[in-house]
Order: structure tokens, then sequence, then C-alpha cells
């Protein structure tokens, strides 16, 4: 009991490293260069303490459950040696981890209220939650198609960079065609898809699968799926502006 | 003490809203199509209720401390009070910005080191590479690939210049530097694009973005306000590459003195 208490306490300790620079950047920031007060003192204290905990426990729970889970599920589709299965799943995966997420969430509101200031499309909210569900749709159909390129492209054992060159001459073929108003949201869409779940579950997926083919070396197979599926959204988001 | 509590229900309860999906899908697989029990259930178990706890801390606590400050500072640089610009001028030459630069250089560093997502990866590098590339190493990496491209990318909405140039100067060097790589790096390197930008640096850089947009003479926040995540996605490729390229070339210099 004592040694895991010492090793939560250590782990505390690094997570606090972990925030210490921003912290120390916002406030000389603050007091130094913009000189004005810290707003809320109390506030800042509560939070970077809850900041600090909440790293620590999503680490502890890291190594306990996101990263054995991602790895548990990619032996067990190996040995049902199921191909239709595995690939259903990785689009599945990144489909449904995707559609929900938060932040793409916002930048489809984003994107919505451009197109609607720009004169795509009606100024209406109805038109506006339409498109953005759209786009959000589409989004997350590119993440859950990357993936599953990705998850065959484990197991093909293709080189990484065709597929990241593709993506790149994909992005590069279809900025002239998208309206100039999407291009930034759509650039800044590939960033933002890929969420503090998804990142651990899905490099995990693909370590342990490369650990499990033949022939495959985890560290130059395993990773890659999350660049892919941080390319494909900016192809599809741009192509929606095109199509609508 | 309440309210407050209310309040990280809710964040909690939104949390387990989005990991929902997540949740669904791989109980649905285990069940349906696996069908084979998972070892350590309680284990796991556990160690997701850590995840769902761990997030909802993180992101109450960010909304609590850091967000209002963050976002308040990235307004108050780019008040042309601030810049002591005149708003009506239409020509402010890009030095006078030098703070928005040297605020987005620091915040995109610090910023990507506290990264959950960027630090989940480091992790299983240094896991399954034995040690060899470190946690610690690569994350620096990625923090410099993220405070060059948000400075270039405040640098270009101060200037004006369109966003696909720079952005496909950079997919030249990411291909230019690929080929020169040794290629245990590149899956890492690529990965670490994509998760240098989540939690933590998109809600902060996003206001930087908009503010910046708002304030130079001449630009329009729906346009250009927009684009420096894909900046910080792209550099850290390039850092981390560039990275593995110098430790490679010490690494062969250190071995063709030796005798």
């Amino acid at each position: 009991m004592f040694s895991i208490k010492n090793r939560f306490i250590k782990q505390l300790f690094l997570s606090f490293l972990d925030l210490a620079p921003i912290l120390a950047v916002v406030l000389v920031f603050q007091i130094v260069i913009i000189r004005q007060p810290v707003p809320d003192v109390a506030n800042l204290m509560i939070g970077t303490i809850f900041v600090v905990l909440g790293l620590t426990l999503f680490i502890q729970g890291l190594e306990q459950s996101l990263f054995p889970l991602g790895e548990a599920m990619a032996y067990a589709f190996a040995r049902k040696g199921s191909l239709f299965w595995l690939l259903t799943f990785a689009f599945c995966l990144g489909f449904g981890t995707t559609v929900a997420e938060p932040a793409l969430i916002a930048v489809a509101e984003e994107a919505a209220s451009i197109a609607s200031k720009a004169h795509f499309i009606e100024q209406t909210n109805e038109a506006k939650d339409d498109y953005a569900l759209g786009l959000r749709i589409s989004v997350a159909l590119s993440v859950g198609f990357a993936i599953l390129i990705g998850v065959l492209r484990i197991l093909r054992g293709w080189p990484l960079y065709y597929l990241i060159i593709g993506g790149y001459c994909g992005v590069m073929i279809m900025t002239p065609f998208a309206p100039t108003e999407i291009i930034g949201i759509a650039y800044d869409s590939g960033g933002v898809t890929t969420s503090t779940i998804t990142v651990p579950l899905v490099t995990a997926l693909g370590v342990g699968l490369a650990n499990v083919i033949k022939g495959r070396n985890p560290m130059t197979d395993g990773f890659g799926l999350i660049a892919f599926a941080s390319l494909t959204p900016m192809i599809f988001v741009m192509a929606y502006g095109v199509m609508r | 003490m309440i309210e407050w509590l209310q309040h990280f229900a809710v964040v909690l309860l939104t949390t387990c809203r989005d990991i929902l999906p997540i949740a669904v899908i791989i109980i649905g697989f285990q069940l349906l199509v696996i069908r084979r029990p998972l070892a350590n259930p309680k284990k796991l178990l556990i160690g997701f209720i850590y995840v769902l706890l761990g997030i909802a801390f993180f992101l109450e606590g960010l909304d609590k401390a850091l967000f209002p400050l963050g976002k308040l500072m990235a307004l108050q640089l780019t008040t042309p009070e601030f810049l002591g610009i005149n708003p009506i001028e239409a020509n402010v030459s890009w030095q006078t910005y030098y703070w928005v630069y040297i605020f987005a250089a620091s915040i995109g560093f610090t910023t990507a080191l506290a990264e959950p997502s960027l630090l989940a990866v480091a992790l299983k590098a240094e896991q399954i590479s034995g040690g060899a590339i470190r946690a610690w190493g690569l994350r620096v990496a990625v923090a410099i690939g993220v405070s060059v491209g948000l400075t270039l990318g405040t640098f270009r909405i101060v200037t004006g210049t369109e966003l696909y140039l720079f952005i496909l100067a950079g997919y030249i060097i990411v291909i230019i530097l690929t080929v020169f790589s040794p290629k245990l790096i590149i899956g890492l390197a690529y990965d670490s694009g994509g998760v240098s930008t989540s939690t933590v640096t998109v809600p902060l850089v996003t206001a930087l973005g908009l503010g910046l947009a708002q304030a130079v003479p001449g630009r329009n926040p729906l346009l250009d306000g927009f684009g420096l995540i894909a900046f910080a996605c792209l550099f850290p490729i390039i850092a981390v590459l560039s990275y593995a390229q110098i430790a490679q070339w010490l690494n062969k210099g250190s071995l063709s003195s030796k005798p």
C-alpha cells in the first residue's frame, strides 16, 4: 500500500512539472508584460490542483486500462483471424469516437456560421444545424475510413509514407477547388479530431497488431494510424465545402 | 461548494457522454464478435474510471484556471492599445507584433508539454523502443515543433500570406526529410503531428488566432483567424524527423571519430 501511495505522489509531482511551464508563461506575461493583476487567484490555484490531479489519474488509468485494452483487442482479433471483423472494428472505432468528439462539434458549428455568413447556405439556424451535422458525419466517416486503411496497411506491410504522401497530394489537389472561406477550418480540422481517449486506444491497437503479425515491427509499422486519421478530415471537409 | 459540486458533476457527465460511443463499440465487439472474456476485467474497469475522473478533473481545472486567463491574455496582447498602433492606419509593419510571436512560441511550447495525448504516445514509444526513444526527449522535440509552428502561424496572420503556401512548403520539407530519416522513427514522427494539439492547446490557440485576426488591420477573422492548429500539427513532424536526423548524424560522427 505504501509503495502505491509513493508512486502516486511521485506521479503527482511529475504532472505538476508538466504543467509548471504553462503557469510560468501565463504569469510572466500577465505580470511583467501586460502589467495587469492576476484575476481570481483562488480559482487559479484550485484549477491548477485539479489539472495536476486529473493528469495523474489519467496516466494511471492509461497504463492500467486503455493500453491493455487496445492491445487485448488487437490480440483477440488476430487470434480470430477474421479480416472482415477487424476492419469493421477499425472503422467503427474511428467513426464512433469522432462523431461525438467535442472539439469537432465546435469546429463544425464554426464552419456552419462561416458558410452562412458567406452565403453558401441560407441564413437560418436550421440550415446551419444541417450543415454542421453533415460536416460532422463526413469527418467521422473520413476518420473511420482512415483507421480502416491504416489497419489494412499494418496487415499488408505497406510503407506508411505512401499513404501520407497520397494524403498530402489529396489535400493540395482539393485546396484550389474548395471555397476560400472553408480552407482554414479544413486544415485545422485535422488536428482537432483525435481525442484524448482515442489516441491511446488506437495507438495500442496499432502497436498490438504489429506485435502479433509475423514480419511486422511495432516501431516501424505500429505507429501511423493517428497520422493518417488527421489527414483525411482535411480532404473530406474541403470536399464537403465543394459539394454544398 | 454545492454549486461547484454541481458543476463538476456536469463535467463528469459530459465526459461520460463523450466516452459512451467508444465504450459501446468495445463492449459490443467484445460480446458479439470476440466472445471471449477479457483478462482482468476488474483492473480494466478501475483503470477506465481513473481515465474518466482524470479527464473530468483535467477539463474542470483548465476551465477554472488556464482558459480564462489564457484567452484573456490572447485578447489583451492583440489589442491596438497594447500594440501601440492606430487602428485606422492600414500599413503596420509585422515587427510591431513581436510580443504576439513570443507569446505564441512560449504558449505553444508549454501547452504541448502538458498535452495528455502526446504523453500517451510518448510513453508507448518509450515502452516499445526499449528506452531508445525517451518520452521526455520526444515531447520536447514536439513542443519545439509546435512553438515554431505557432510563431510562423501568427506571422502568417499578420502578413496575410495564403495559408496553403506555408502548408505546401511544410509538406515538401516533410517528404524530403522522410527520405533521409531512419525508418524506425517515421511512423512515430507522423503520429506526433496529430497528437500535439488537443485538449489544452486548441482552445488557447483558437482564441489567439481569432483575436489576432481581429486586431490586425485588413484581416478578416473568418478568413484569417484559422490555420494555427494546422501549423501546430505540421511542424512537430518536421521537428521529430530533424531530431532523428541530428541524433543519427551525431552518432555517426562519434563512431567515425573512434580509432
